[in-house]
Order: C-alpha cells, then structure tokens, then sequence
C-alpha cells in the first residue's frame, strides 16, 4: 500500500524533498556555496526526470481526486525537463543572485502545483494545483527585485491571474450546482448542453484563456514577459503554458466532452484570433523577450488549432507539440537570457552581427527559431504540421488555410532575427562570451532535441499509444 | 541500389566540413562529397538501364519504404523512374560544378559549403520521394540555406532578396502544405499520403478540382509561375555564384517536378479542366520574361528574367498534356538545369575578375579570357535553342507536343511561345556581343586572367552535358520514355488527347 503510494506519487515527493531540503539548509544557514545548492537542485531534478522513465500502470487515489498513469508521468516528465534545462540554463543569472534558495522553493512549489494539477480528477484537485502554481509564479515574475518593471511585471501577473481564477472559480461553482457534483466524470455523465451549462463552461474556458493566454485574453502576457527576469519568462511561456494545455485538453475532452458541438466553433475562432493578433503584433516588436512572448500567444493558437481536431490524433499531435515547444523556445530564451544576464542587450539590433562573434550561441537561437517557425527539418516541422492535420480532421479547410497564411507571417518575423544575426553588422557588436558548461549542455539538450524529436518517429509514436484521445 | 545513400551522402560530406580545419581542407572534402555523388548518380543510370533492360517495367525501381509515423500513415518512402533519375543526374553535375566555381569563396567558407551540401541533400531526397509527406518535407528543407545563402554571401540588395524568396517559396510551400491536406482526408481508403497509390484510386472530379489549384499554384511558385515569379529574378541575382547556379539550375525544377507528378499525375481530370489556365499563364510568363529580359542591364538579371521565359515552357509543356509536351517539358528541366548553371557560372568568373555585371561596362572579353568568353557563348547559344545543344532539343520538343493539342487557344498559344525565342535570340545576341566582342571595354581589363583549372572543370562538366543532350537526344528520350509513359497510360484517358 505505502510502496504503491510512494511509487504513484513519486515525482511530486522527489520535488516536495527537494523544497524541504532546500528550506532545511537555509534555516540552518549553514555555510553552502551558491553553486553547491545549484549543482544539488539540477542534480536532484535530473534524478526525478530518469525516475520518470521507470512507468506503472494506470492508478487513481482518494477516491478519483488524482489520477496517475503513464501518459500523466510523461507529461509530468516533459515539464520537470524543461524546468531541468530553465535552471541550468538560468545557472548563469542565479549565480549572482542572492536568493537562489527562495528562488528553487517558489519555482519548485510552482512545478509541484503543476504536477496536482495534471493530475486533477477532480475540479476541486485540479483548482488547487492551479493555485498551488499561480502565486508562486507572481513572486517570481518580481525576482529582479532592483527592476521596477519587474515588480510591474509581477502586479500584473497577481492581478490578472486573480481575475482568471476568479472567473475559473465561478465557473466552477455553476458546474457543481449544475450537476452536483466536482468529480471530472460525474460532471460529464451529467452535462446536458443546457443554457446554464454552457454558461458556466464559458466561465471556465475564460479562466483558461487567460492561463494559455489567448486572445482576447492574452493583454498581460507581453508586459509580463517583459519585466520578468529571462529565466521566469521561459517558465511561464513553457512550463505554465504547457502544464495548463495537458489539462486544458483533459477537461475538454472529457469534462465537456458533451459539449464539443458547441465549444468546437468557439475554439476555432479563438484560435485564428490568437495566431493572427500573435503574429500580427510579434511583427512590430524589437524587443526580443517582447518578439518570444508574441511569438508564444501565436504558438498557442496553433496549439488550440490542434485541439479541435478532437481525436486521438489532435490529443497526441498536441502532447508531441508541446515537448518539441519545450525544446524549441528554452533554446532561443536560453540564449537570449545568457545574452541578457551577460551585456544586459535584449534588442534585435543589439543581436546584429552576433555570428561574427559567438557561433554557437547564434546556431543554437538560429535553430530554435526554425523550429519555432515551423521549418524542417527540425521538430517544429513536424508539430506544426499534426497539429494542424488534426485541426483539418473536422473538415474545416477554410481554417487551416488561414493557419498555413500564419505560418508565413510568423517566418517573417523568426527570420528578422536571423538576419539580423547572421547578415547584419554594427559597430560594436556584442563580444564574445564565454559560455559555462551548464549552459552549455542546456543548450546541446535543446539543439539535440530540437533535431531528434521530429526524425525520430518513434517518439510522436509513443505518444500517440498512450493518448485516449476523444 | 540503396537510394536512401544518396541524401546520406552529401550529409555525411556536410558532417566531415563541419570538422574541417583548413580552407582547403573544407574545399576538397566537398569536392570529394560531390564527385562520390556524380559517381553514385551515374551508378544508379547504370542500375536503371540494367534493371530495364532486364524487363522490369515497374513504374518506380529500387523502392524502400519505412514506416515513419504510423499513426499518421506517413513513409519514409523512395524510388526511382527514369524522370527521376535524369533529375539526380542533373542535381550531382550541378552541384559538382557549383562546388568547383566556389573555390575562391574566402569568408566563413566552411557554413557556405555546409548549406550548398544541405541544399543538395534536400534535392535528392525531393525527387526520390514517393510519399507526399516526405516530397512536402524536403521541398521545405532548402527554404533556410537558400535564405542563408543569398543574405550572407549575396551581392546587391541581398537582405531584400533573401527575405523576398524565403517568404515567397514559404507561400508556395503553404500552399501544397493545404493540398495535401485536403487530399489526405478527401481521398479516403487510407492511403496516406502515398502518391502512387493515391493516382490509382482516381479520385472524384469535384476533390480535384477543388485541390488541384493549390497544389500546382503551391508548386508552380517555386518554378516562377506568373504572376508568383518575382522572386526569381531578385533572388537569382543576389545569390553568390555558386547557390544562383543551384537555385536557377535545380531548385527552379522542384517546383516542375512537383507540378508534373503531383498535380498532373494525381489529378488528371482537373488537369485537363484547368490546362487552359495554366497554358495562358505560362504564355504570358514565356512572353512576359523575355521582353522583361531585354530591358535588363545586369548580367545576372539577363539570366534570371530568362528563367522566367524559359521555365515558363516547362509549365507550357505539362498544361499541354500531350506525351510528347510532357517529354518536352522534362527535357526543358534538365536542359535548362545546365544551360542555366553555366550561364551563371560564366557570369560569376566575368564578375570575380572585372568586378562588374553590368553589360555596358564589359566588352571585347574574348580576347582577354577566351575560355570564360567560350563558356558564356555556348550557355547563350544554348538558351537560345541553337541547334545541336540541348535547348533546341527540349524547346523543338514542347513545340511540337503542344501544336497536338487541337483548339484555337492551344495554337496561338504555341505560336506565341515559339515567336518568343526570337526574342531570346534578340537579347542573348546583343549581350554577348556587347560583352564578349567588340574593343575591351577598360584598359584595367587587359591584364586579367583566364579561367583557372576548377572554373574550367565545371564548365567542362557542365558544357559536356548540354552538348550530349544536344547531339544525342535520343538517350535521354529513352531514359525519360517509361517515366512518362506510365504518366499517359495512367492520365491519359483522363486527358482525352492522344
């Protein structure tokens, strides 16, 4: 029974140890080295990510509230990579940093809400994850804690985020009067597609929109992108956004699956609306954490495009295109956080004529932003291209025609960077930077798995067995 | 033959650049790459005649398939006809001599070889590929290097050039990308995205003709189909020597490749429904960018608007629908795959020597080089279909498939497209007379050099295979006669035209 437990709840326990550890060795201030505890962290996260490896069968605890098996440790396994290669890639900023230990404890407390939250079987559950994770994130959108416009940053993150856990709750709330119940099955078994029903569904897909940032719910993302220190805004446009997908696409497809005639158009338009305001404003920016948090809002349109696929397909394209999105945007934020941490340069100018002097640093963001753009023969490629053949499923060409135009538009934009890297030249370009070897190997993870995951049939494959689909 | 070997090939040559030290040591090891793939190239002819000859008359020879993503139904799947093989033959001459005339690149060589040797890879896999998802896949792989070629080591206005075509062949790619699509959940009987499978399903009139557009429109942007031709001659002129030669002399053919197998072959009742369109568009680019060509100034961009005229046959060729147009049209590719690549060769050795294009600033060049004045003479006389060399054999070709077709429209517009060469031969005569004949120019000029052993080679390889098109047709008839038979025993009915 303990060992069943133990086993099923492992990769929350390893990262609650993990805190506790942390909180342990700070109260007893003892003497520790930054990079000591940033070596023990990393190290202890790559344990649980091998750990994640070792799969059970299917599982369910306290009575439906958690669900575990093996497709929820993958995604849980997704998440605790990424934040692996955030904190190595961050190693650089943290090492001059202060509070690195209430920055593990906030970002760890973040993954573990995460980790609840996936696996919700219950509103109550799931709710209390989201939490877990939202306001942990808003301290550390303030990390910068010299910067005004971090602490901005942060404000704004509290403010809308209450808002959308309020909307999120409401919601809620009419479900459980609606049906009596909480439970994610007792809540299917009684949906009817009655006026109030859909009311309070509304309410919850709001409650997810802000979360996903979609538009016309994506007005805080770009200022707090932003402001956060680099390391956070990879973490909330990955890690935040990918963990609210994986049970975005749990509640549609079964919560609400009896709804799906009516949520199917209102996820179409939502998704054009986010790629094409995504896109359109990416366009315009020259701010390079600007351009990724755009960039990100059109990504998630893409993303929605595969959710309504509805199908076996569209769950797995979806998965498969949030691991190849952990890789492809922590490569380009990693370079960009190095390069901010380093000479403070965020601009699209100040990138030119990086090549000349930083190869590697400008192949690794180079590639990203392939992948980003859809190009093969890296990993965004293929994402792109499932997600939206599971979006064509349904027939609605009209749809896919406009994703395809997107795609162009947002090629614009992936290649100004590039240009302004590899063509361009200025006076005084950015020197060259020596690279540690943390940061190195974060971004020889990104680079591989950039290029690995989308050649590799197999890896779409095994996501695709574990998907239920609709 | 294991064809997979031939896009391992030049990325096995691209991995070994990568661990290069030397300049030179960069430069060999490509030349070594591409010579193994003109060996292999010729391997695989030598294959496809011993396997026919043997009485194989399978429509596609060394197959491999490899289930990729099954879920999706989507193969790693190759093969080859003998269409197919004439275009890796063109791909390994092109990319042999595109190597040779690199030899003096001098900044970041080693990237500039690495993205020729991925443009080459993503080629051979284009025209083995016979599963939609893979053709789709590798049509997109060169959008990057070719971007990165032209912006880096372009000439001129190269940022515009570059960002222009990366743009322009991405709409193209989008286009197909939504063609395939739409076949994949309209042709049912879960084929995937097999092509050859899918042709013998023969699909309902109303799937073509709703699909039909977007993929050949999709394609035909990367073979400067008017009005999406813009692209070409900005790009082909910004682009260093060696990525012109490749973009003009093969990337230009995916897209006629693209159009004659996937939108041809898979939907002929369409074809046939929608020919007059793309004849009438294909008129006007044939006559369009041979008068545009006339006004132009700059060597490059004499070239560059001259593909326009010239790829417009190969579309003439395909919308015609007759076997021999069709013949006509494959043979256009290759003819002016190498015509193309020489002449921009030849281009690229006037320009590193007397630092300019522009024609009023050249003259009397034959009696300084005589070599280089050579080349570019016989790639002019070439393009203007002198006989005896392979544009007269390819445009004789088209000329005569498309006055098979019956009907007022299809007359007037062979006509035109034959009254075009007259133009052709207008422009390319004057060029070279003002360039190559004549006093020299500049006094600066009389000390330069001929063109140095590599220059030599690749124009040699180069000029070789246009003469032996042009002399000998008849062996790339016969290569190409099976490949597009199957083409008319398939479509032909569908067609309608003998």
């Amino acid at each position: 029974m303990w060992a069943d437990i133990v086993f099923a709840f492992r990769q929350e326990l390893i990262v609650t140890v993990i805190i506790f550890l942390l909180l342990v060795i700070k109260i007893r201030s003892a003497e520790y080295g930054t990079e000591v505890i940033l070596r023990l962290v990393n190290l202890l996260l790559l344990v649980n990510f091998i750990l994640g490896f070792f799969t059970g069968p299917d599982s369910s605890w306290f009575s439906g509230m958690f669900h575990t098996g093996r497709l929820v440790v993958l995604e849980k396994n997704m998440l605790n990579l990424g934040t692996l290669i955030i904190s190595l890639q961050g190693y650089e900023w943290l090492k001059g940093h202060r509070q690195v230990f209430e920055f593990y404890m906030l970002l760890l407390a973040t993954l573990l809400g995460f980790f609840f939250m996936i696996s919700a079987g219950n509103l109550l559950m799931f709710y209390l994850g989201l939490e877990l994770s939202a306001i942990p994130l808003a301290a550390l959108a303030s990390f910068d804690l010299e910067k005004r416009r971090s602490s901005e940053a942060a404000m704004k993150f509290i403010l809308s985020s209450a808002f959308s856990s309020g909307l999120l709750l409401f919601g809620i709330s009419l479900l459980y009067g609606a049906t009596g119940t909480l439970d994610f099955g007792g809540i299917a078994a009684r949906l009817d597609g009655s006026a109030f029903q859909l009311f309070a569904f509304i309410l919850v897909l709001s409650g997810f929109g802000f979360k996903i940032s979609a538009v016309p719910f994506h007005l805080w993302t770009a200022d707090v992108y932003e402001g956060s220190p680099v390391a956070v805004t990879a973490y909330l446009s990955v890690i935040s956004k990918g963990g609210v997908f994986f049970i975005f696409i749990v509640t549609l497809y079964t919560v609400f699956r009896p709804l799906a005639g009516n949520w199917y158009s209102i996820l179409v338009l939502l998704s054009v609306l986010t790629m094409v305001t995504g896109n359109l404003f990416a366009l315009r920016q020259d701010n390079l954490k600007r351009l990724l948090a755009f960039s990100s809002i059109a990504q998630s349109g893409f993303i929605l495009a595969g959710i309504t696929g509805s199908s076996r397909g569209g769950e797995a394209s979806v998965i498969y295109f949030i691991l190849v999105y952990i890789f492809s945007n922590l490569g380009a934020f990693g370079v960009v956080s190095f390069v901010s941490a380093r000479t403070g340069k965020e601009s699209i100018q100040d990138y030119r004529g990086l090549y000349a002097t930083n190869r590697w640093l400008s192949w690794v963001i180079a590639i990203s932003l392939f992948s980003l753009a859809g190009i093969p023969p890296t990993a965004g490629f293929f994402g792109k291209f499932f997600l939206l053949m599971a979006g064509a499923g349904k027939g609605n060409y009209v749809f896919i025609i406009i994703a395809a135009l997107n795609m162009i538009v947002s090629l614009y934009y992936y290649l100004r960077v590039v240009k302004a890297i590899f063509m361009d030249s200025q006076p005084e370009p950015i020197g060259k930077l020596k690279i540690p070897v943390m940061s190195n190997i974060a971004f020889a993870v990104c680079v591989l798995g950039i290029i690995m995951t989308g050649l590799v049939g197999e890896i779409y494959e095994y996501i695709y067995s574990l998907s239920k689909g609709f | 033959m294991n064809l997979s070997l031939l896009i391992i090939m030049p990325l096995i040559t691209a991995a070994v650049v990568l661990f290069c030290r030397s300049t030179g040591g960069i430069r060999w090891v490509s030349l070594a790459g591409v010579s193994v793939q003109l060996l292999l190239s010729f391997g695989l002819l030598a294959l496809y005649w011993k396997e026919r000859a043997a009485g194989d008359d399978a429509t596609m020879l060394f197959e491999y398939r490899h289930a990729w993503f099954p879920s999706w139904n989507i193969w790693y799947h190759v093969g080859v006809d003998g269409i197919s093989v004439s275009m890796i033959l063109l791909t390994a001459f092109v990319m042999e001599a595109a190597i040779l005339v690199s030899w003096s690149i001098k900044s970041m060589s080693k990237e500039y070889f690495i993205l020729l040797h991925l443009l080459s890879a993503g080629a051979y896999g284009f025209f083995l590929s016979l599963d939609l998802f893979t053709v789709f896949f590798f049509l997109e792989v060169s959008v990057i290097p070719k971007f990165l070629l032209i912006g880096i080591w372009g000439s001129g206005r190269k940022d515009y050039s570059a960002m222009k075509l990366a743009l322009m062949l991405m709409g193209g790619s989008a286009l197909v990308f939504v063609g395939l699509v739409g076949l994949y959940y309209n042709v049912g009987g879960g084929h995937g995205f097999d092509w050859l499978a899918i042709g013998q399903m023969h699909m309902p009139v109303e799937v073509q003709r709703q699909w039909f557009p977007f993929l050949f429109v999709g394609f035909g942007i990367f073979t400067a189909l008017f009005p999406f031709h813009t692209w070409v001659p900005d790009g082909h002129s910004s682009a260093p020597t060696a990525a012109s030669m490749f973009l003009a002399g093969v990337s230009m053919k995916l897209g006629g490749y693209g159009c004659l197998r996937v939108a041809a072959f898979l939907m002929p009742e369409a074809a046939k429904e929608y020919s007059p369109v793309i004849i009438l568009l294909a008129t006007i680019a044939i006559v369009y960018g041979a008068f545009a060509t006339m006004m132009q100034k700059d060597l490059k961009y004499i070239n560059a608007y001259s593909s326009v005229s010239h790829c417009g046959f190969i579309l003439l060729g395909i919308g015609m629908l007759t076997r021999t147009a069709i013949t006509g049209a494959v043979m256009q590719m290759i003819s002016h795959g190498l015509m193309t690549a020489l002449f921009f060769a030849a281009i690229g050795m006037i320009y590193d020597r007397t630092h300019t294009r522009l024609v009023q600033q050249l003259g009397g060049l034959l009696k300084i080089m005589p070599f280089v004045s050579t080349v570019f003479v016989l790639a002019g006389l070439c393009s203007l279909g002198l006989p005896g060399l392979s544009g007269f054999v390819s445009e004789i070709t088209v000329f005569m498939g498309s006055w098979q077709r019956e009907g007022g429209m299809y007359r007037l517009a062979t006509v035109l497209a034959c009254a075009s060469i007259v133009v052709t031969a207008v422009y390319i005569l004057r060029a070279t007379g003002q360039t190559i004949m004549g006093p020299v120019e500049k006094p600066s000029y009389n000390g330069l050099s001929d063109a140095t052993w590599n220059e030599r080679l690749a124009s040699i390889l180069l000029g070789a295979g246009i003469i032996a098109i042009g002399v000998a047709p008849f062996w790339l008839s016969d290569l190409l006669g099976p490949g597009v038979r199957a083409i008319m025993d398939h479509a032909g009915n569908a067609f309608g035209i003998k």
